[in-house]
């Protein structure tokens, strides 16, 4: 990017390093969100409306490993995929995506935990009903799923916030290299340590208007599908 | 499945107790309840009409005594249905909601939407197919349930309190519908606490005070000859402690 140049003034030309790094930062944590979400939900659901032996010591874990330090997540994949580690083979280290990999791991805790306490919830309310229909365990999952999709979408948020404001994980995973792994954080952090900061600050503004336009399209859904389905 | 064709009744209580919480809601009653026009549970707040009907239906066990459906303890509940005095709405169309009681109860697939509206029609909902269930006003709710519930195809049908918090016009037209089903062979079991609503629908009256069955009589003989003095009090309009 032309350091000489504003955030704005970069959006203004078209700037092509800009929106390659703008994309890349949505399409790693879109990813992350879509993969840990396609685990987490039924795992959180799973969760909520099962019984088993070791089931809260889990539930534990995974309420606390929502808040798990970006940097250790980023350093316990980057060891799995360093040439040395076990996955080291798959030639993944330093790629759109481990990046990918890392945030899942990231933000599954969030949608799990926030998921089992979702459908719990509903299951309290549910359960003599669904009960009575004789739905079975598969059933259950699906049902409380899809209508506690609205509090649902929250879940997924919440987790979409985590994986767009990180910047441990992608950098140490990602390598911050230009034009292939940097994104929207590790830019900015790059560009505070250059000293320059009207542009960290601008590149800092377009990524939070970006966070809001996806919750804005999120909220949209929600108040548009409940309408109609209630 | 050969079980399907064998019949859920007499639904028969064999001296159940049933305790929750260390407190006694039932206390060994014995129970026989077989086809005919809708019995009435009937009894003050709190004498264990709800645990005696979620016994009924299966979804409770007893701490004591059985329960059985046609001799057999231990019958998959499709031939039965239980309308809760508050059901709870699927976050769906009314029309869904129907229809995924008629895909729980195995109904195929191809025929659903044609039943639904059967169904909808049957209850008087067939306008509001589309519109958000939980939108609905109580009343259009339990008429949604009660949809749901028939589509089932259920041999005993139990019912509880869902009158309760609906007006009268709400009321007629629901006791309509369940007389409606009643007189195409569903055994109703409603719990009331409206005597109006017993004199109106009940071929035969269990009468419950605090978690024992102190009557079982046809309609005529409990309202004419209550043999209990709790029962003539209750008739009475005294409040049965």
């Amino acid at each position: 990017m032309p350091e000489s140049m504003s955030a704005w003034q970069l959006i203004a030309s078209g700037d092509a390093t800009l929106f390659a790094i703008v994309r890349l930062s949505l399409v790693v944590s879109l990813s992350a969100v879509a993969i840990a979400g396609f685990i987490g939900l039924p795992l959180g659901a799973i969760l909520a409306l099962t019984r088993f032996p070791g089931r809260s010591v889990l539930i534990v874990v995974i309420n606390g490993f929502m808040g798990l330090p970006p940097v250790v997540v980023g350093l316990t994949v980057y060891l799995l995929l360093s040439r040395s580690g076990p996955l080291g083979a798959l030639g993944l280290l330093f790629t759109p995506t481990a990046m990918i990999i890392a945030q899942s791991l990231l933000v599954l805790p969030i949608i799990a935990a926030l998921t089992r306490q979702t459908i719990e919830d509903l299951w309290s309310e549910y359960g003599d009903e669904l009960t009575a229909m004789g739905v079975g365990p598969s059933g259950r999952v699906v049902t409380l799923l899809w209508d506690g999709r609205f509090s649902l979408i929250t879940a997924m948020l919440a987790g979409f916030g985590r994986a767009a404001a990180e910047v441990g994980t992608v950098m140490i995973v990602g390598g911050n290299i230009e034009g292939f792994t940097r994104t929207m954080t590790t830019a900015i952090a790059l560009e505070t340590s250059k000293g320059n900061l009207p542009l960290a600050m601008g590149l800092g503004l377009i990524l939070i208007s970006l966070i809001l336009v996806i919750n804005a399209a999120a909220w949209g859904v929600r108040v548009w599908s409940e309408q109609r389905t209630g | 499945m050969m079980r399907a064709s064998l019949s859920d009744l007499p639904l028969v209580l064999d001296c159940v107790s049933f305790r929750a919480g260390g407190t006694t809601m039932l206390d060994r009653l014995s129970l026989t309840i077989g086809p005919g026009a809708p019995t009435l549970v009937v009894g003050p707040n709190g004498s264990g009409k709800t645990s005696l009907l979620r016994l009924c239906m299966g979804l409770d066990a007893p701490s004591e005594g059985a329960v059985s459906w046609g001799g057999r303890t231990n019958t998959p509940q499709t031939r039965r249905a239980i309308l809760f005095q508050e059901p709870v709405m699927l976050r769906r169309s009314v029309a869904a909601n129907i229809a995924y009681g008629l895909a729980q109860a195995g109904y195929p697939r191809a025929r659903r939407a044609g039943r639904t509206e059967e169904l909808l029609d049957r209850v008087g909902l067939l306008e509001l197919a589309a519109r958000p269930a939980r939108r609905l006003s109580g009343g259009e709710q339990q008429r949604v349930a009660l949809a749901r519930a028939l589509a089932r195809e259920p041999e005993i049908l139990l019912l509880d309190e869902p009158t309760a918090s609906l007006d009268p016009a709400a009321t007629r037209h629901f006791e309509t519908i369940a007389l409606m089903a009643a007189h195409s062979g569903t055994k109703i079991v409603m719990a009331s606490h409206d005597l109006g609503q017993v004199r109106r629908l009940a071929g035969d009256v269990v009468f419950m005070v605090r978690g024992r069955i102190l009557e079982q009589a046809s309609a005529a003989d409990f309202f004419d000859h209550p043999s209990t003095p709790e029962a003539a009090a209750f008739i009475r309009g005294d409040l049965v402690l």
